[in-house]
């Protein structure tokens, strides 16, 4: 195998794509295939408990994409999910399975509306209050992800693990200020903080419905795309990923990179949190744990940790929670029948890795005489 | 004071033995899974799929033990598809466990949804401590059968891991690949099995959950149990009696709030609710750089290279 791409590469390609097409094709044609064959087997699944798959694909085409407005609120459940994926897509990128994204948006989301409670009752207009917010979710994320990547460096801390655990502890925390210290007296069935007031809730993109998390979770898409591929950080970052030991003797700050991309990742994912809760429900509260952390995984799995291609990504399954409502309306079907759907999609794409490199239409031509 | 002490002792001793109980299960399985190179860390996935299917079995049927057995047989499956895909080249096993855990809790919140509501019977504990004629102490020594099951299971399976043929291929698979293949032993096979038993094992431990101790079957049942008894096994350095030991101290600690609950103390309860979170992750944090831990940790497994 290795020989025959040294092969390859040692003699000029003929007439025809070349190495770098043929990985992309290859890059996006086994995901596609993927989601083609979760589909089908999901399909059977609806068949087996008496559903009809076309109605239920249907559904999700309408309540997804169908209408100016069925795809507005796509794009605006896309907007957690783009930035959930981006928190587990770029400590991928360095050889961590980071998967705290849900704790920092949760703590990310309870830190913002906390912020707000001072300066909304002492009247600092909303100019100064938002991004206050939204720099006291970033920190709180960051550091809370970056400790993970530090455990990781300093001590050999499994990093999964460690951060899930953390994620447990970052709802605890929300859950004990909200029930306790920072209750408002009125939300009786529900705990919540004090709501930050319609005239503190971000607005929409001009024109649109979609709340402005879905633009910056583009913009920081982009920006991290370029940090990746585009800069020496980002060199240094994936070689670390792809050979660790490789990267220390090259003298590579290894410790540092990793606790640089986790706070990347913990940033990305506590201005998850500001946005739901100065776009959505204006103030935190137990709907901030909506497993956005943990569809943000699948969606990074999907778009092979690529920054710009967790955007479509995003979008699908922003689409595919959108119509989870109108399914179970409409199909009689309980809410998890969504997370059936993920599940198997997630199991799926892992199989998938396997076919990387065994389909000859993405190899070079051999240009040996095998003729 | 030394009353109101002594009735947090009883509780969290009481505590500790039933909240100890699912973690044993999942420790030991993937004690035994982690014994033969791979990791598993779907195990949360078994756990709330077998406690969902105990559950709709039981009410079902009427037989809570058969309950238990359809729970292992659902771990098992699980245990098994995750055995599989892992023996692919190129996935990654930890990955595999994510996305296990995702699969496991989906399927058991979609089937389980009719079964939240009704009640199952449920599995009887055997009282041991009526002789005290302490009502505290004699309730806190109600045992159930599964715990004495999961005692004896660790020391079978510590026993058979050092002193049977079964055991050493387990082990030599764990430790070198390369030497196992060299003594004509199948690799994946074995690291199949011992993953399909550990979820087995996984599997009962949900039984427990939805059967005995909280009692009953919803989406909020396990909250990390099985991810947690996972960081358990490193600390017990893959030694299952160690296992046993250090589920009791993890029940211990979860009962500490409920145990404060008792005599009245109900402030920072949320406090203690994370106590069983962060004690796993202080113990992670000290156990990483032990050198005993780098010692007993089998040589193949992802999660230390």
């Amino acid at each position: 195998m290795t020989a025959e791409t040294a092969d390859t590469t040692a003699v000029p390609a003929r007439a025809g794509p070349n190495l770098q097409v043929l990985r992309f094709a290859e890059s996006i044609a086994i995901p596609v295939g993927a989601l083609v064959v979760s589909a089908l087997l999901f399909s059977v699944f609806l068949i087996v408990i008496g559903k009809d798959p076309l109605t239920f694909f249907g559904l999700i085409w309408t309540g997804g994409f169908g209408s100016s407005f069925s795809f507005q609120n796509s794009l605006q459940r896309a907007a957690p999910l783009l930035l959930t994926g981006l928190a587990f897509a770029i400590p991928a990128r360095i050889g961590l399975t980071m998967i705290g994204g849900e704790g920092a948006l949760v703590l990310g989301g309870f830190t913002a509306a906390a912020t707000a409670i001072p300066l909304v009752s002492s009247g600092v207009p909303a100019f100064v209050t938002l991004p206050a917010m939204a720099l006291a979710a970033i920190l709180t994320g960051g550091l809370w992800v970056g400790f993970t990547g530090w455990l990781k460096y300093a001590r050999g801390v499994n990093e999964t693990i460690a951060s899930l655990l953390l994620s447990y502890i970052a709802i605890a925390i929300m859950n004990f200020f909200v029930e306790g210290a920072l209750r408002d007296p009125a939300s009786a069935n529900k705990p919540s903080t004090m709501p930050i007031g319609d005239a503190y809730r971000i607005g929409s993109i001009p024109g649109t419905d979609v709340h402005w998390g879905f633009a910056a979770g583009i913009v920081l898409a982009i920006v991290l795309w370029v940090l990746m591929s585009r800069t020496t950080f980002g060199f240094a970052a994936r070689m670390t990923g792809g050979n660790l030991r490789a990267a220390r003797a090259q003298g590579l700050p290894v410790g540092w990179l990793m606790v640089v991309c986790c706070m990347i990742a913990g940033a990305c994912a506590g201005l998850a949190g500001f946005f739901e809760v100065a776009a959505i429900h204006g103030q935190a509260n137990a709907s901030l744990v909506a497993g956005y952390g943990f569809t943000g995984i699948l969606v990074a799995f999907l778009a092979r940790h690529n920054p710009l291609a967790v955007v479509p990504v995003a979008i699908l399954f922003g689409a595919l929670a959108a119509a989870g409502g109108v399914i179970q309306r409409r199909m009689g079907m309980p809410d998890a029948t969504v997370l059936v759907l993920q599940g198997i999609m997630f199991v799926v794409l892992l199989v998938s890795e396997t076919f990387y490199g065994r389909f000859r239409i993405f190899q070079l031509k051999p240009t040996g005489d095998r003729t | 004071m030394d009353n109101a002490l002594l009735t947090v002792l009883v509780a969290m001793l009481g505590g500790a033995i039933r909240v100890s109980t699912p973690f044993m299960f999942v420790a030991l399985g993937e004690t035994l899974t982690e014994k033969s190179g791979r990791i598993n860390l779907g195990l949360e996935g078994n756990l709330v799929l077998g406690a969902m299917v105990a559950y709709a079995v039981s009410y079902l049927s009427g037989s809570p033990w058969l309950g238990v057995l359809a729970a292992g047989g659902s771990g098992l499956l699980l245990g098994a598809l995750h055995g599989y895909i892992c023996k692919l080249p190129k996935v990654n096993d930890i990955a595999v466990g994510i996305a296990m855990m995702s699969f496991g809790t989906g399927i058991a919140f979609f089937f389980g949804k009719p079964f939240i509501q009704p009640t199952a019977p449920r599995l009887d504990a055997i009282p041991l401590g009526e002789w005290t004629g302490n009502p505290a102490l004699a309730q806190a020594l109600q045992v159930n059968p599964l715990f004495f099951v999961g005692i004896v299971l660790a020391v079978f399976l510590w026993w058979a891991l050092r002193n049977t043929r079964w055991g050493l291929i387990v082990r030599m698979t764990g430790d070198s690949a390369a030497s196992a293949r060299a003594m004509g032993v199948s690799v994946d096979l074995v690291r199949f099995l011992a993953t399909a038993a550990g979820g087995f094992l996984a599997g009962i431990g949900g039984a427990f959950l939805s059967l005995y101790y909280p009692g009953s079957w919803n989406q909020g049942l396990s909250s990390g149990q099985g991810l947690m008894a996972v960081a358990l096994v490193i600390f017990a350095r893959w030694d299952p009696i160690r296992a046993i030991l250090a589920a009791l101290l993890f029940g211990a600690a979860g009962a500490i709030g409920p145990s404060l609950q008792s005599i009245g103390i109900s402030q920072g309860y949320y406090f203690f609710n994370a106590a069983p979170y962060i004690l796993t992750l202080v113990i992670m944090i000290i156990s990483a750089g032990s050198k005993a831990s780098a010692r007993d940790v089998p040589g193949e497994l992802s999660i230390t290279k």
